[in-house]
């Protein structure tokens, strides 16, 4: 009925199991990692990991490939291009949410704490179930919609307009890897993702929003002006602090709500 | 034997939908900044008011507020503080209660609150007003 500010009883985090894998190594590190498996009714551990760090690239994803390689094959978790440009090794290091490719190892004192992106169901370890956030994202259509028929060659677009959605620093909200770091870090999300869209939603619906090939910006407006799909947004900011590739999700939202003021006015 | 639960089958897609876009928020959300700008004035002149009248008896107090500026000025902030505190008390309940008929009725309860809280308070500035006055 409220919201819940605790966890529940069964997902409580317990200690884990110990794997020393840097006996008498100089240079090695402790990974604690959050392990749930979907299997057993067990609550979630944080297992610890201690890796000799001359045995691994200098990047957490490198670290927890090495353990799924070398010391635990059970652990679970996503990954793909490691380096930063497909989302899937989103995961929450340190206390904050990012790609464990782009983090380096160096940059956390003391033990490694990884879990996953906060506040989503988990699949297994530290993959989160995305079904209803790529659900929500194919809810804004995110794709161009246009009445005029097809020109013969490309659509044409001034490089001014490209930089609406490129930005002049390729930073602009085209450069979103929908890694979800952004959504999983709002408070607003966590309360009430059944039906607010999260920043990195409504930072691709900008992107349509402002491309200006597109001709349903009025239908994408109708379909964002409510309380709770776009006005959950109380600009926290959590969202352009925890993107790892440097977007700005919350400048976007607020392009959004000026837009919408400008339409009733 | 398992107690029967209310199930439904939705997609994904469905579920994300939901009802669709209520089509509104940018009234709430325009109107809570305006009622933001407009109480820096307001509270400028409470803290004046406040700090003219802090060794004031009765009788200077209801001559103070019987002037049409400062009459004026109190049922201003009034109605402006409590607008303010419907709109946001509004965006607490609509984020952290998720029973949708209790949310109504907390909203609409407050609401109808603040509606007949403001309307003692103006009928009571009015009537130091016209006492005074008339």
């Amino acid at each position: 009925m409220m919201a819940k500010f605790t966890l529940p009883k069964n997902s409580k985090v317990k200690k884990g199991q110990k794997f020393d894998a840097a006996e008498g190594a100089s240079n090695k590190k402790k990974f604690k990692v959050y392990r749930w498996d979907p299997e057993n009714e067990d609550n979630p551990r944080l297992d610890e990991y201690d890796i000799n760090l001359d045995e691994c690239g200098p990047m957490v994803l490198d670290a927890i490939i090495h353990i799924k390689d070398k010391v635990d094959s059970t652990l679970t978790f996503r990954r793909s291009c490691r380096e930063g440009i497909c989302g899937s090794c989103a995961m929450n290091i340190d206390g904050r949410n990012t790609l464990a490719c782009l983090k380096p190892i160096n940059e956390v004192k003391g033990d490694v704490k990884i879990t996953p992106l906060p506040h989503m169901p988990v699949v297994k370890d530290l993959v989160p179930d995305l079904t209803h956030a790529y659900a929500q994202y194919e809810s804004v259509e995110p794709w161009m919609k246009t009445d005029s028929p097809a020109p013969t060659k490309e659509r044409l677009q001034s490089p001014e307009d490209a930089e609406k959605l490129n930005g002049d620093d390729g930073k602009g909200p085209a450069a979103c890897i929908l890694c979800f770091c952004c959504s999983t870090s709002c408070p607003s999300y966590w309360w009430n993702s059944d039906k607010f869209l999260g920043p990195a939603i409504l930072l691709n619906a900008w992107r349509w929003l402002t491309d200006t090939r597109d001709e349903a910006k009025g239908e994408r407006l109708d379909q964002l002006e409510d309380p709770f799909k776009l006005y959950r947004c109380h600009t926290i900011m959590n969202c352009t602090n925890a993107c790892p590739k440097d977007l700005n999700p919350a400048k976007s939202i607020g392009e959004i709500k000026k837009l919408l003021v400008e339409r009733h006015t | 034997m398992s107690a029967k639960k209310n199930q439904t089958i939705q997609t994904p897609l469905a579920k994300a939908k939901g009802l669709g876009s209520a089509h509104e928020g940018v009234h709430h959300w325009l109107m809570h900044k305006v009622t933001t700008l407009m109480n820096i004035p307001l509270v400028a002149w409470l803290l004046y008011t406040v700090f003219h009248l802090k060794e004031a008896n009765y009788t200077e107090f209801t001559t103070y507020m019987a002037q049409p500026f400062h009459s004026i000025a109190a049922i201003l902030f009034v109605m402006v503080t409590l607008y303010h505190m419907a709109l946001e008390l509004q965006v607490v309940y609509e984020d952290y209660i998720s029973c949708r008929i209790l949310r109504m009725f907390k909203v609409w309860g407050m609401k109808i609150f603040f509606f007949v809280l403001g309307v003692a308070t103006i009928f009571t500035i009015l009537s130091l007003g016209f006492t005074v006055t008339g």
